[in-house]
């Protein structure tokens, strides 16, 4: 309720603001610019960039037509239908031209002026330069045209009048395309001109204040993304192994490390579209990032620090004995042609709350259909919350070196809640 | 010595308490519905019914299963007597080599529990988690349809009354 009263009390405060900086003017509805023909290396280079962008994975729901949008995002304030962005007149963008499409990702209007909500993320999308948008415009014109209305948005008022956003923009959107840092490197400016950019990380990676504008303070910090904690980037990352260029890259291409885990939850979309970008660009990113988190050392020489009560800690040893160790038991008996990231170097078990590793024992891991990819087993139903807890901490204690969480059935039930709304 | 509740029936075991459910099913309890396939989780020959879920007892250790009903394929119905899941299996002739059968059944089983009039995707999303070799996941799915439609028409009732 707290963050409501602020919200209402800052959107009266800005309202005035708001009308004043938010006249853009509406364009007149006009033909679409009918048979387009683009460069074929443009329309290539856009490929790449969307893919970076990830823009088919908000833009496409599970099973549905690329880019056909209607995928529900979940914020605080509602939930925001993603647009049909292919080059469909009625339904889509078919209409635009360059300049809206260009005006949209640096400025957060649609073709008539009307703002567009940031889950949109063109806070980030504003650092693009104007080549790089029209290379995606290109790709996105040249996609097959659906037909498809989304639904409409649900969301709490005042946030369904959408004129509030421009006060929204006044205190968050920093307008201008990325500029580099003349003192960096080339690579590093690269990273960063992508991770800020296209990439959006922080979309997720960055905590959100009460405006669910990303925190700059705690850029890269640890956000959140689905239900899942989005891990910390930058100096407080958990990781307990230090990354390097080479693991990071291999990472985001391939969504697989060996010294730090899989690439699970909402970030597997994001490195199956990373896997055909060229390996310079993410190589880039991978530098800039090491850059964010500053060089970190393993952190891996933590001491015990456990107040977990023992007899916590044996029934959680006899559930992952005869739950887990199969695989997981490295040197002790695990199949041997199942390879799985020693646990005591996989980031979620080091993360600051149980979500992600919930995630993975209540949903399991499986690629998407079609694709190869790390499987894991569900162990929702076999679990009750209790021993979940009681695993966990053992988890904790043994690989992580680190005091159980405290939170764990609560956190359960909330993934196990949206896995059953989920699958009705 | 651990108490477990299986089909109904409270049954004494005595074993470690992190032994397989799968193990003390087959080799204490002699109950061999439930098969060994890859004791990974990854084909789901061992499935059991837990507290309504289905789940593989060849990773769920009887530590976490004292006061939880426990179902297996043992309870679903006899030779004599089938209940209407097995006897769609029969009707359909679902299994080839038959090994995954047993777990077919008892996936099935939870979904139509919970979900007494599943939709084709539904049944397809559910019994995902299940292997068959042999390639008649087409009967399986009919029979799982079959099911359905026979405890909606009450022929169900003797089943859902027993379970």
């Amino acid at each position: 309720m707290r963050t409501w009263g602020l919200l209402v009390g800052t959107a009266i405060l800005v309202a005035l603001a708001a009308i004043l900086i938010g006249s853009v003017s509406a364009q007149a509805p006009r033909p679409p610019a009918g048979n387009r023909s683009f460069d074929a290396a443009l329309i290539a280079r856009g490929a790449q960039l969307s893919a970076i962008g990830n823009c088919a994975s908000c833009h496409t729901t599970p099973g549905g037509k690329s880019f056909a949008g209607g995928v529900a995002l979940t914020t605080p304030f509602g939930t925001i239908y993603s647009t049909n962005i292919t080059p469909d007149v009625d339904t889509g963008i078919g209409a635009w031209s360059e300049a809206d499409f260009l005006r949209a990702m640096h400025e957060g209007v649609d073709r008539r002026g009307r703002n567009l909500y940031p889950a949109f993320p063109y806070d980030h999308f504003a650092r693009v330069a104007d080549d790089d948008v029209r290379a995606i415009y290109a790709f996105i014109m040249t996609r097959d045209a659906v037909q498809s209305t989304v639904p409409p948005n649900r969301l709490v008022p005042p946030m369904n009048f959408r004129p509030l956003l421009s006060a929204w923009k006044a205190l968050y959107l920093r307008r201008g395309v990325y500029r580099p840092d003349p003192d960096r490197s080339a690579e590093w400016n690269r990273g960063a001109y992508l991770v800020d950019g296209l990439g959006h990380c922080g979309a997720c990676h960055t905590p959100r204040n009460a405006m669910g504008a990303e925190k700059k303070d705690l850029y890269l910090g640890g956000g959140e993304a689905e239900g899942w904690y989005a891990t910390a980037l930058n100096a407080s990352s958990p990781a307990p192994v230090a990354w390097t260029a080479d693991q990071l890259t291999r990472y985001l291409r391939q969504g697989w490390d060996d010294d730090h885990g899989h690439a699970a939850g909402p970030m597997a979309p994001v490195v199956h579209e990373l896997a055909d970008v060229p390996e310079a660009d993410i190589r880039a990113m991978a530098t800039y990032l090491l850059a964010v988190m500053g060089g970190k050392e393993a952190a891996a020489m933590r001491t015990v620090a456990s107040s977990a009560d023992e007899a916590r800690l044996e029934s959680g040893a006899a559930i992952f004995a005869g739950a887990c160790a199969a695989c997981h038991d490295e040197g002790a008996g695990a199949v041997s042609s199942i390879r799985t990231v020693p646990l005591a170097q996989t980031t979620s078990l080091h993360a600051p709350d149980p979500r992600n590793v919930l995630h993975i024992v209540l949903e399991g891991i499986w690629p998407e259909p079609g694709e190869k990819g790390v499987v894991m087993p569900s162990f929702a139903g076999a679990l009750t919350e209790e021993q979940l807890a009681s695993l966990l901490a053992y988890l904790r204690v043994h690989f992580a070196s680190s005091p159980p969480w405290a939170d764990v059935p609560r956190r359960a039930r909330d993934i196990l809640q949206r896995k059953d709304e989920n699958e009705r | 010595m651990i108490e477990l509740n299986i089909n109904g029936r409270m049954q004494r075991v005595d074993a470690a308490p992190d032994t397989p459910l799968l193990y003390v099913l087959r080799d204490h309890l002699a109950m061999n519905g439930a098969k060994f396939g890859c004791g990974l989780g990854q084909c789901g020959a061992c499935t059991v019914m837990v507290d309504g879920d289905a789940v593989f007892s060849c990773l769920t250790p009887i530590s976490v299963l004292a006061g939880r009903r426990i179902k297996t394929v043992e309870g679903l119905g006899t030779i004599e007597n089938p209940g209407p899941l097995q006897r769609a299996f029969i009707d359909e002739q679902a299994a080839q080599c038959g090994y995954c059968i047993a777990g077919m059944m008892m996936r099935a089983q939870a979904l139509l529990e919970k979900n007494p009039s599943p939709s084709d995707a539904e049944i397809r999303r559910h019994l995902m988690p299940n292997l068959c070799r042999c390639g008649t996941q087409m009967r399986i799915f009919r029979a799982v349809r079959r099911a359905a439609q026979a405890m909606q028409a009450g022929d169900g009732a003797s089943e859902r009354s027993r379970a």
